[in-house]
């Protein structure tokens, strides 16, 4: 046990060592570890096989009141009930109420008015929570690190497995510390920080890696913009993200429906000092940030990391590192976009606010600032699904969906994933250009020959108004 | 239960595109599923096929002998984005056995290796190698020997690393489920002290 962490996770722990080995069952040599799961979060879509390959095998979850079942990435969002007439969603759905049923799991269907997007809704209930580890068969389950949580992604066969035996299998990464310094500019989100750091680090550079975030700007965040920051850490492939929690954290996290109570929280303020990497921690990779300077980002390429400054010309390959060149030019080529040309100004077809990464009340609360007394351009279609149902009431109780449908945007009366992956009725034409709110600009993504421009809330609140990629520094300078 | 695996010898495919995702392994459409089965014209379907399903005829696996690829050489972070286990349930069910790049995207190395898929690191230099030698139409064929930690192309024999933990699970074709209950007293004991 001691030999692995000091081989393998350094001698002075970090806060992801930390977690890792107080969830550590028992050593199983190798490099690997028993990791215990304190809690897990299923969809419709990855589980089923799990469900069946446990029934198959005929064994029972293991603990059925650490699971928690949410309906979002098939259902359609345009009116509330299931599938909305889509056969392979509606038998997604009745499957995987069913199998939670069964197994006595609680699950938010589309009946519950807390059901959302999963990584919205578990921290709105107040289940995430300070020094656990939370799986779920969803990459973005990064997104826990904002509250001192060790969150990652799994897959279907490692779903059976938490079900079956409340663990995993477990190889340690490698601990990497990215510092963001700087005060935030206007115009500059929690999204425009992790778009830059993805740029710098890469689409792999955190392959192997959990990221700890840090710095007076990670500090300086409020706990939708960490959820934002550690949401995005897979697309530079960290496995985990993870922030030091904070007394925002716990003010946070108190008084949510389904949240620690408050004596439970109050020994987690006693545990906060222990929640962070010790001062003299040992990080494998360092990577500092400083945002002082970081104009709003946006994607012009299919990967999360091919992004620009709005005011920057799209690269020529030529310019780029040799093994990037070939990439590029595939991706120009998808995007139907010219190397040296402005970003600026580019017409769009549609704009998408939603997905876990920026559909929190937050992030509306940006659109509509940007929004408010303005039209959607006429060449543009323009959706917001919002992260949860709960999301949803408080922005109708805000006046923020009146701004939103005002102004011409459709405003969906259900929660999910919905354009972010194109799994449910919303899917893009081939050859649409799209800006959105979401985490990934893949070829396919939003449909196939669909053109995905990734940016904040905000910028794609002011593109959808111009019908044009914009400086939403203009906006708000205005 | 995943098959063992131990050597294979196959046609191996070059696809070098860095950053391959898995929502281009295995395109959405396909994952509106509740079963494992009949994923294998999801498998990279839109490389492999126009949009009215006719093939893509200069795709490299809709060419002769790489239509019979059992190998693919990659391009770096294969796998990235979607933990959907469908990018491998396909690509199994395509007939391939081994992956060969420089890196993998976690998830997606993890589900290959609960799925019997090989997915094998490498350095920039070999698998630049292995790609020129894979464009070959006469001598893609490569043999990957899990229990020497060998593959061996025309020009030679080449070692490679992997982890022991992944390489015997794709040789025993383990069920880790049943593995872990084994410390079924060891987890009751954990649970014990850590919810109090």
């Amino acid at each position: 046990m001691v030999s692995l962490f000091q081989k393998h996770l350094g001698h002075m722990p970090s806060l992801y060592e930390k977690l890792v080995k107080k969830h550590t069952v028992t050593d199983l040599g190798d490099d690997e570890v028993l990791l215990y799961i304190s809690f897990h979060i299923m969809n419709e879509y990855t589980s089923p096989q799990a469900f069946s390959g446990l029934h198959a095998a005929e064994r029972n979850v293991w603990r059925p009141s650490a699971h928690l079942g949410v309906v979002d990435h098939v259902n359609s969002t345009r009116r509330a009930g299931h599938g909305d007439g889509d056969e392979a969603a509606e038998l997604l759905i009745t499957n995987f109420i069913a199998n939670c049923q069964r197994h006595e799991i609680r699950y938010f269907d589309h009946n519950d008015d807390r059901q959302g997007i999963e990584h919205v809704v578990v921290p709105e209930q107040g289940l995430a929570v300070p020094g656990q580890v939370i799986a779920c068969g969803d990459s973005h389950t990064t997104t826990y690190g904002a509250f001192g949580a060790l969150g990652f992604g799994i897959g279907t066969s490692e779903v059976e497995h938490v079900l079956a035996t409340q663990t995993l299998v477990y190889r340690p990464l490698k601990p990497m510390r990215v510092t963001v310094d700087g005060d935030l500019n206007a115009g500059i989100t929690a999204k425009d920080i992790i778009m830059a750091a993805v740029q710098k680090i890469g689409a792999d550079g955190a392959s192997g890696y959990a990221v700890e975030f840090c710095g007076e700007a990670i500090s300086a965040l409020d706990i939708a913009g960490r959820m934002t920051v550690c949401n995005m850490a897979v697309e530079m492939g960290a496995r985990a993200a993870i922030i030091a929690p904070d007394e925002k954290v716990l003010e946070y996290i108190s008084n949510r429906p389904l949240g620690p109570y408050q004596e439970k929280i109050n020994s987690l303020r006693d545990e906060l000092f222990d929640l962070q990497s010790d001062a003299d921690a040992v990080f494998a990779k360092e990577v500092s940030i400083n945002i002082k300077d970081i104009p709003p980002l946006i994607t012009w390429g299919t990967s999360p990391d091919q992004s620009i400054a709005i005011d920057e010309q799209i690269p020529l390959p030529e310019s780029l590192a040799e093994n990037k060149r070939g990439d590029a030019e595939r991706a120009l080529h998808y995007m139907d976009l010219k190397a040296g040309t402005a970003i600026k100004d580019l017409a769009i077809d549609m704009a998408f606010i939603g997905s876990c990464t920026n559909s929190r009340i937050e992030d509306l609360r940006a659109a509509a600032a940007i929004v408010k007394h303005k039209k959607v351009h006429s060449n543009v279609r323009a959706i917001i699904v919002a992260g949860s149902r709960q999301v949803k009431q408080q922005a109708e109780e805000e006046g923020l969906a009146d701004i939103f449908i005002n102004a011409g945007f459709e405003w969906r009366s259900d929660s999910g994933c919905s354009m972010c992956l194109a799994m449910n009725d919303d899917v893009a034409d081939s050859g649409t250009r799209i800006i959105s709110s979401t985490n990934r600009n893949f070829e396919g993504r939003q449909g196939r020959g669909a053109r995905t421009h990734l940016a904040s809330p905000a910028m794609v609140a002011y593109a959808a108004i111009n019908g044009c990629i914009s400086d939403v520094r203009e906006a708000q300078n205005a | 239960m995943p098959e063992p695996l131990t050597t294979i010898k196959g046609v191996a495919a070059p696809i070098p595109n860095h950053n391959i995702d898995t929502d281009v392994i295995m395109p959405k459409r396909f994952l509106r599923t509740i079963t494992r089965e009949g994923l294998a014209d999801g498998a990279l379907a839109d490389l492999r096929f126009h949009e009215d399903g006719t093939k893509q005829n200069d795709f490299i696996l809709n060419k002769h002998p790489w239509d019979q690829s059992k190998i693919l050489i990659v391009g770096d972070n294969f796998g990235c984005g979607s933990s959907r286990e469908h990018a491998v349930w396909g690509l199994y069910q395509l007939g391939i056995r081994v992956l060969i790049g420089t890196s993998f995207a976690g998830i997606f190395y993890d589900n290959c290796r609960r799925n019997g898929l090989a997915a094998i690191c490498v350095d920039h230099a070999l698998r630049d190698h292995l790609l020129k030698v894979a464009e070959n139409p006469e001598y893609c064929e490569i043999h990957v020997d899990l229990a020497n930690k060998e593959m061996e192309d025309h020009q030679g024999t080449h070692s490679f690393d992997i982890p022991e933990a992944i390489r015997q699970d794709l040789i025993e074709g383990s069920d880790a489920i049943n593995t872990t209950l084994n410390y079924a007293d060891k987890i009751r004991a954990f649970e014990g002290a850590y919810w109090g």
